[in-house]
């Protein structure tokens, strides 16, 4: 047993410590999160360059091979800068289902453009009605010839504005919340009858409703196999909830860290505040909780690359619930801590608390994934 | 014991709610419903339709313009307020400086202030926290030197709420420096027109303007414009924080909550059935519910004391942290019922409400963004940890 990063992973993360030291300042982040496409096509290219975007997939398609273990280092500095390029939607989400369901031809064609920083992807997972169930799926898409047609809408769908072609879950069969007959078709954006509707998060990242309104693509736009892709969906899902799990202890080392300076500057009746117990013991549970999410990301993350399948739920899930006890432990007790400047719009820390208090939300919260450890 | 309200009270219930039905601002109980925020325009209209009926300043004395109601009265109405999605009025002037006035003004300041608070003609803010006095507000550094005919104010005053809307503030400042910081402090009422003052925006966690900073350079204040005697501002400041506060626990506020919250979730959908129907969630609807019933009968408790002649006490101080900590659970579950839906984020959609179709649920957009706002009512007020130490001094003595 070792379970120290390889020195590879320790490079990776003195290159990306580097890069939020000298390149992302909050200032910067702010910027960018606020104008245009919401975040930068120049970091991004630079994402390219520095192998960020290759991280987990194979090196036969250009990848570094890194697998999740290579995310979680990504994702934690991802949590720690608060980085609003598309790197959870195109390559832990979408470009990871091309890796685990595409063919070898789409393999090809689509990672190694996404490696490259040439292609973007996102994927359309959750609806209206789905809440976190990932088999609630009414989007359908019927055969015509030997085309599918696609009707339906999609949620929520993060950094779709800007992405080239869009991954989609639809029913070609089955009954709805039915894990049978789900498929997976990559959909140009610019296909007819696709449009998007496009919005600001309250976390300061891009997201988008997609509508398809019959729109047509051939029967090599499938991705797996037809009917089957209930599977691929929960497991790319899984892999991304870890990952956001890193995202999360790279928050919450950051709220643990700012907390603590400011309590021993802030001074009130004559003493920083650092000196008052009841807050000491506060940044004490932060500090627990940080080094307890941590093991449970890292633990995700090993068993996510394992094989056996009730571990790995067993770990992804106890990972999002401790995530979720973040928000009270680390997020609520952060701006409280700060008072009322911990509330304002100017400082980092609000974005912080907002940015913790949301991956609560994504891909299942608290009950969903307790519900999900109970039915183990 | 008996928690039934009496025939006259419950005649006044009916009258309350049938008055509210019809001449409450329907366009205002909607913005109210959905949380769009709230104009100057808004608090403005609907003080003056209560300013006509005389029901706008239920703790004032009847001769000053006050309703003449007991305490259970004033609880009815709240709820009343509350049940019809009210705004809540801005407390500055009726709740803080208007019975500050009542207490330790002279007759001739009750006559020029009191008129155009009732009637929402001059609006106040508030000028006590400071940058560097937050909690330990006695450390205020804000100075105001005796020069004979008027004080001359400098400092700032941070937090302060509608300070951009104000024409009047009320202002603790230092008139003296003593061996104690309590001591030395002075109230007094300071023109938000004078060219000395100047107003800086805060905007909040929301993306809100609701919050200030306010800047005092070489201002001369009127010597007739303190309160009370020349350092006696900390002794008005405590008074107000015992007094009138026995709506800090919102409780009508927090019931009416959680039945928007059911309501949502009964239209939410949760793997093809009511998100209300789902046992996990329902539960957590419950818990804050139990800590609610809790909430209100010990707020009657305190009512009831009150009718009959005894002092609050530190009783506010429970119903803040215990107010509050139901407020903010109310708000995280909103949040989480519209799931996805607390991700979409419009700062036009916040102050005005949807124009086109909504994303997803109409009311989803403002919940985040609520949830975010709320934590602040554990911090101002005096903090709930605050609020702590002085339960702890005053109740337990430890």
């Amino acid at each position: 047993m070792n379970l120290e990063f390889s020195e590879e992973m320790n490079m990776l993360q003195d290159m990306l410590n580097k890069f939020l030291h000298n390149e992302y300042s909050f200032e910067q982040r702010q910027k960018l999160s606020r104008q245009g496409i919401g975040y930068s096509e120049e970091n991004w290219q630079q994402f390219a360059e520095m192998g960020l975007l290759g991280v987990p997939f194979d090196e036969q398609y250009g990848g570094f091979g890194f697998g999740q273990t290579g995310l979680i280092v990504v994702m934690e500095a991802i949590g720690k800068g608060l980085i609003v390029e598309p790197y959870l939607a195109s390559v832990v989400l979408a470009g990871q289902l091309i890796q685990q369901v595409g063919s070898e031809d789409q393999k090809h064609a689509l990672l190694e453009p996404l490696i490259g920083g040439e292609l973007k992807l996102a994927f359309a997972y959750a609806e209206r009605q789905s809440r976190y169930n990932l088999a609630d799926v009414v989007c359908k898409a019927e055969k015509k010839g030997n085309q599918f047609c696609i009707t339906g809408s999609k949620s929520v769908v993060f950094n779709a504005e800007t992405a080239d072609k869009i991954i989609v879950s639809v029913r070609t069969s089955g009954e709805s919340i039915s894990q049978a007959g789900i498929s997976l078709f990559i959909v140009d954006k610019g296909s007819k009858g696709l449009s998007t509707r496009d919005y600001e998060t309250v976390d300061g990242l891009r997201a988008s409703e997609v509508h398809f309104d019959d729109v047509m693509v051939d029967e090599s736009s499938l991705i797996g196999e037809l009917g089957n892709a209930y599977e691929a969906i929960q497991t790319v899902i899984d892999s991304a909830s870890a990952a956001i799990c890193a995202e999360g202890v790279g928050v919450i080392t950051q709220l643990r860290e700012k907390t603590v300076e400011y309590l021993k500057t802030r001074k009130q009746f004559g003493q920083p505040l650092s000196r008052f117990q009841v807050l000491q013991h506060r940044c004490v549970d932060m500090f627990m909780h940080e080094e307890q999410m941590r093991s449970l990301a890292y633990l995700a993350a090993i068993k996510v690359t394992g094989d056996d399948a009730s571990e790995l739920t067993k770990s992804v899930s106890s990972a999002k619930v401790y995530l979720a006890d973040a928000r009270t432990i680390v997020a609520e007790q952060a701006a409280q801590l700060h008072g009322g400047i911990g509330v304002t719009d100017e400082l980092d820390v609000s974005h912080y608390v907002k940015r913790l208090t949301m991956l609560n939300t994504l891909f299942g919260d608290r009950d969903f994934h307790l519900q999900r450890l109970c039915s183990l | 014991m008996d928690l039934n309200y009496s025939p006259e009270e419950q005649a006044f219930k009916l009258e309350v709610r049938e008055f509210l039905r019809t001449n409450y601002p329907k366009d205002i109980q909607e913005k109210v419903a959905k949380g769009v925020a709230l104009k100057k325009s808004d608090y403005v209209t609907w003080q003056k339709i209560l300013y006509k009926k005389g029901w706008v300043a239920p703790s004032w004395p009847e001769q000053y313009g006050g309703t003449g109601w007991s305490p259970v009265q004033k609880y009815i109405f709240e709820e009343e307020c509350a049940a019809a999605n009210c705004l809540r009025l801005v407390s500055f002037g009726l709740v803080m400086i208007g019975p500050v006035l009542l207490a330790f003004g002279t007759e001739e300041q009750k006559q020029k202030y009191l008129p155009d608070i009732l009637k929402s003609d001059v609006w106040w803010a508030q000028g006590y926290s400071e940058p560097n006095a937050g909690s330990d507000l006695a450390s205020l550094q804000t100075r105001a030197e005796n020069k004979g005919d008027h004080y001359l104010l400098n400092g700032t005053k941070t937090w302060t709420t509608h300070g951009h809307y104000a024409d009047m503030i009320f202002v603790l400042a230092r008139t003296s420096q003593e061996d104690r910081k309590q001591k030395g402090i002075s109230f007094l009422l300071v023109d938000m027109k004078d060219p000395g003052v100047s107003v800086e925006p805060i905007i909040t966690v929301d993306g809100m303007h609701v919050v200030n900073q306010v800047f005092f350079d070489e201002i001369k204040v009127p010597i007739e414009n303190i309160v009370g005697k020349e350092g006696e501002g900390w002794t008005i400041a405590k008074y107000l924080l015992q007094h009138e506060r026995t709506n800090i626990a919102q409780v009508p506020r927090s019931k009416k909550q959680i039945e928007r919250l059911k309501a949502l979730a009964e239209k939410e959908q949760c793997n093809g059935k009511p998100l209300l129907k789902d046992t996990n969630f329902r539960r957590k609807i419950a818990e804050v519910e139990v800590e609610l019933m809790a909430l209100e009968m010990t707020n009657l408790r305190v009512l009831s004391k009150l009718s009959a002649g005894e002092p609050p006490g530190s009783a506010s101080s429970l119903l803040k942290v215990k107010g509050t900590e139901v407020q903010q659970a109310i708000t995280a579950l909103l949040m989480e019922a519209v799931a996805y839906y607390g991700f979409p984020y419009d700062k036009n959609v916040m102050l005005d409400g949807w124009e086109e179709d909504p994303i997803g649920p109409e009311e989803a957009i403002f919940l985040a963004p609520h949830y975010f706002d709320w934590r602040k009512t554990s911090i101002y007020g005096g903090s709930n940890e605050i609020q702590k130490n002085i339960m702890a001094k005053a109740v337990l003595g430890v």
